[in-house]
C-alpha cells in the first residue's frame, strides 16, 4: 500500500511541524519523506531522523534538490509567515501543492468542514490552514451564517502558555488579523474580530475557544443549534477532543458558544489542543489533495 | 516611612480603568469635564481609551459608547499641561491601534501583558520606542510572579524598548510586603534610567498603602484614579493618595484642593453605583482574581440565579488571567447546572 501515498515534505521542525509529522506517520494517504529544519540541534529534527525521515536543516535550500527525485507532492509549512514567500515561491515553481500553516496567507484560508472540498475541486496550489483560533472556531461562525445573516463575529481563543511557541508570540498581531479576516471570508460574518488570551496555569489549562455572533435578524435557535451540532461532528472526525461545553447561548441578536479542544496528545500533552486543531486540519488538507493526485495519476495512467 | 523630598507622577486611570465600572459608557462630555479638570489639577498623565485597552471595544469586554479614536481626538486638542496615554493589550489590540493613537497625539503607550507573557509585547513596545513614545511595559497580575521571575518578565520589555516598568497588582491581591518586594527587586535589576511604576486596585483597602510601599521601594509613577473610578472596588484614590502625599513631603505636583474637587463634584456624580468595598471586590482581592471580572460576574450572576462571589472564586480556583472574561458565561451556567 505503501506505494500508493502520496509523498509529502515537512518544513519547519518547531511544535507544529513535529506534530504534524506524527500524525502524517499514521496516515493511509500520505507518506512523510523529509522534514526540513534550520537548527541540526532542534529536537524536531531529531525525532524525523529517529522516524526514518530524511532531513536537512538548511532550510527549504537543503530539500530543493531532493524534490524530484523523492517524488514530493505536497510540502506543509510550518515555518513563520515572514519565511513562507520564499519557500512558496520555490516549490511553486516545482509544481509542489502547498499547505501553509503560517499566519501568511498568501493562498484562500482553508477551513475543512467550511471550504476544503471547494478548494480542492478548484485545484488552488496554495491553501492557508489561518490559525489554531481560527480553525476552532470559524466552523461555528460558519455553521451560523449558514442559517442567517451574522453582522459580526467574534471569537476568544485562550491557550496554556507553555503551547505558545516563540513565533506565535513574537507575531501575536498575525493571529488577531488573519484569524478576524478569516471570521470574514470563510466564517461570513459581516465583520469579524479576534481575541487571544494565553493563560500560564499549572497544570496547563485546556484549550478554550468562545464563538459570540451577532445575528442581524432575532437567530433562529432551533435551527441555529442543529447547524452548530452537525458541525461540531463533523471537526471531531479529525480532532476528536472537540467539544461544546456550554450554549448555544441565545441572548437578544447575541449567539454563544463554548468550546473546549483537547488534543490528542502526540507531540505537546493534551492540553494543546491549538497545536492538534492546526495540525489535523492540515492534515485532512493534504490528504484530501492526495486523494486527487492519486485520482489524476491513475487515470493518467489509463489513458 | 521617611518619603520626604521624593517626586512621583501621578497617572489617573478614571477614563480607562474606570471605563470597566461605568460598562465603558462613559459620555464625550463626561471625558471633556473631568479630563479637564484633572488637567487643571495638575494631573501630568491621564490614561484614556476602552477599560481593555485599544481594541477592546467587543461582545466579550462590552461596546463602549464611542471609539477610542472618539474619545482621544475630543479630550487631546484640550490638554493644557497634562498628557494622554493609552493602553494596549497584545491579543486584544494591535499595532494599527498604536499607530492610531500615536497620530491622534498620546503621549504614552502602555503595552499589557500577563506578567508571565511579556515576550507577546516585543513588536508593540519597539514600535512604540520607534513613534518616539513615552513607552510602558505594563505587567498585570503582577501577585502571580515572585519578584526574581517577574524581574525576567521586565527585562524583557526594557530589552524591547521599554523606558518605564510597571507592576501591576490588577486583582487587587497585594500586601504591602509583595509590593515593596517586586518594586525594590525591579528598581535594583532594571536600568537606572529606566523608571518603576505601581498600579494598585483597592479590593483589600490597601490602594494607598501599597502606593506607598511602592514609593519606597523606589517607584517613580503611581496610578490610582479620581474617587477610586475603577475595576473591582476601584484603583487607589487618587485625591486621597495625593493629600497622603503631600502630607509626607512627597511631591507630585497635583493641587489637593482641585483634585478632590474633581473627585467629588465630578466623578461621584458620574458612578452608576458607589465604588465600595463589597463582598464581591474583596473576594476578588481575597482569591485573586481580574478586578475588570467584577461587573461580568454579577449581570452573568443575575441572569443564570447565581451567586456572583460564587462565580469568582470558581475563576479564581481556574486561575484565570485578565481577557478570560469569556469564562464568567461559562462557569455561571456550570454553576446553574450544578444546581440542578
Amino acid at each position: 500500500m505503501e506505494n500508493n501515498k502520496i509523498n509529502v515534505a515537512l518544513i519547519g521542525s518547531g511544535n507544529i511541524g513535529t506534530d504534524l509529522m506524527i500524525k502524517a506517520l499514521r496516515s493511509e494517504k500520505i507518506n512523510p519523506v523529509w522534514m526540513v529544519g534550520i537548527d541540526a540541534n532542534s529536537d524536531g529534527l531529531q525525532k524525523a531522523k529517529n522516524a526514518g525521515l530524511k532531513t536537512t536543516h538548511s532550510g527549504i535550500d537543503g530539500l530543493l534538490e531532493h524534490i524530484e527525485a523523492d517524488n514530493i507532492k505536497i510540502a506543509f509549512d510550518a515555518t513563520s509567515a515572514y519565511v513562507h514567500g520564499e519557500n512558496n515561491e520555490k516549490l511553486q515553481k516545482m509544481g509542489v501543492k502547498v499547505i501553509d500553516l503560517t499566519p501568511a496567507a498568501i493562498g484562500p484560508f482553508c477551513v475543512p468542514p467550511v471550504n476544503l472540498e471547494q478548494l480542492v475541486n478548484a485545484n488552488e496550489a496554495n491553501v492557508n490552514m489561518v490559525t489554531c483560533g481560527g480553525q476552532a472556531t470559524i466552523p461555528i461562525v460558519a455553521a451560523i451564517s449558514k442559517i442567517q445573516a451574522v453582522d459580526y463575529g467574534e471569537i476568544v481563543a485562550t491557550i496554556a502558555s507553555k503551547s505558545a511557541g516563540p513565533g506565535t508570540r513574537k507575531n501575536i498581531d498575525e493571529f488577531t488579523r488573519t484569524t478576524a479576516s478569516a471570521i470574514e471570508q470563510i466564517g461570513g460574518a459581516k465583520k469579524g474580530k479576534a481575541i487571544i488570551v494565553m493563560n500560564p496555569a499549572e497544570p496547563p489549562l485546556m484549550m478554550r475557544d468562545t464563538v459570540h455572533c451577532l445575528t442581524a435578524e432575532e437567530p433562529d435557535q432551533q435551527a441555529i443549534t442543529t447547524s452548530i451540532l452537525a458541525i461540531i461532528e463533523e471537526v471531531q472526525k479529525y480532532v476528536p477532543g472537540y467539544t461544546l461545553k456550554n450554549g448555544p447561548v441565545f441572548d437578544g441578536n447575541r449567539v454563544s458558544v463554548f468550546l473546549e479542544v483537547a488534543g490528542l496528545g502526540d507531540y505537546l500533552p493534551k492540553y494543546a489542543g491549538n497545536l492538534d486543531i492546526m495540525t489535523a486540519a492540515a492534515l485532512r488538507t493534504g490528504e484530501m489533495i492526495a486523494d486527487q493526485l492519486a485520482e489524476t495519476d491513475h487515470s493518467t495512467g489509463d489513458q | 516611612m521617611n518619603l520626604n523630598g521624593k517626586k512621583i507622577i501621578l497617572h489617573d486611570m478614571c477614563l480607562r480603568d474606570g471605563m470597566h465600572a461605568k460598562r465603558h459608557q462613559i459620555s464625550l462630555k463626561e471625558m471633556i469635564s473631568l479630563a479637564t479638570a484633572l488637567d487643571q489639577a495638575g494631573v501630568p498623565l491621564i490614561e484614556i481609551t476602552h477599560g481593555d485597552g485599544l481594541g477592546g471595544a467587543s461582545v466579550n469586554y462590552g461596546f463602549p459608547a464611542h471609539t477610542d479614536e472618539e474619545y482621544l481626538s475630543t479630550v487631546i486638542p484640550l490638554m493644557k499641561q497634562a498628557k494622554i496615554s493609552a493602553l494596549l493589550l497584545p491579543g486584544i489590540g494591535t499595532v494599527d491601534h498604536l499607530r492610531m493613537a500615536h497620530e491622534l497625539g498620546v503621549s504614552t503607550i502602555r503595552v499589557a501583558a500577563q506578567c508571565t507573557e511579556a515576550d507577546v509585547t516585543e513588536q508593540h513596545i519597539s514600535l512604540s520606542r520607534e513613534l518616539g513614545l513615552d513607552t510602558v511595559g505594563f505587567l498585570m497580575m503582577a501577585h502571580m510572579l515572585e519578584p526574581q521571575a517577574l524581574l525576567k518578565q521586565a527585562k524583557l520589555m526594557e530589552s524591547y524598548g521599554a523606558n518605564c516598568i510597571y507592576c501591576t497588582d490588577s486583582a487587587g491581591y497585594m500586601l504591602q510586603d509583595d509590593v515593596y518586594s517586586r518594586i525594590k527587586v525591579l528598581r535594583d535589576g532594571l536600568k537606572p534610567e529606566t523608571q518603576i511604576g505601581f498600579h494598585g486596585h483597592h479590593n483589600l483597602a490597601l490602594g494607598v498603602a501599597n502606593s506607598l510601599s511602592a514609593v519606597d521601594a523606589g517607584a517613580d509613577r503611581i496610578d490610582g484614579s479620581a474617587a477610586g473610578l475603577g475595576a473591582g472596588a476601584g484603583n487607589t484614590p487618587l485625591e486621597v493618595f495625593n493629600a497622603v502625599c503631600t502630607r509626607m513631603g512627597v511631591e507630585t505636583g497635583v493641587d489637593v484642593f482641585k483634585l478632590m474637587a474633581a473627585a467629588e463634584e465630578i466623578v461621584v456624580p458620574m458612578m452608576e453605583q458607589p465604588i465600595r468595598l463589597d463582598r464581591d471586590s474583596l473576594v476578588l482581592g481575597y482569591a485573586g482574581v481580574y478586578s475588570s471580572f467584577l461587573l461580568h460576574a454579577k449581570r452573568a450572576a443575575k441572569k443564570y440565579g447565581v451567586r456572583s462571589e460564587e462565580i469568582l472564586m470558581e475563576l479564581g480556583r481556574m486561575k484565570t488571567v485578565g481577557g478570560q472574561e469569556d469564562m464568567i458565561e461559562d462557569v455561571a451556567i456550570n454553576l446553574r447546572n450544578a444546581q440542578g
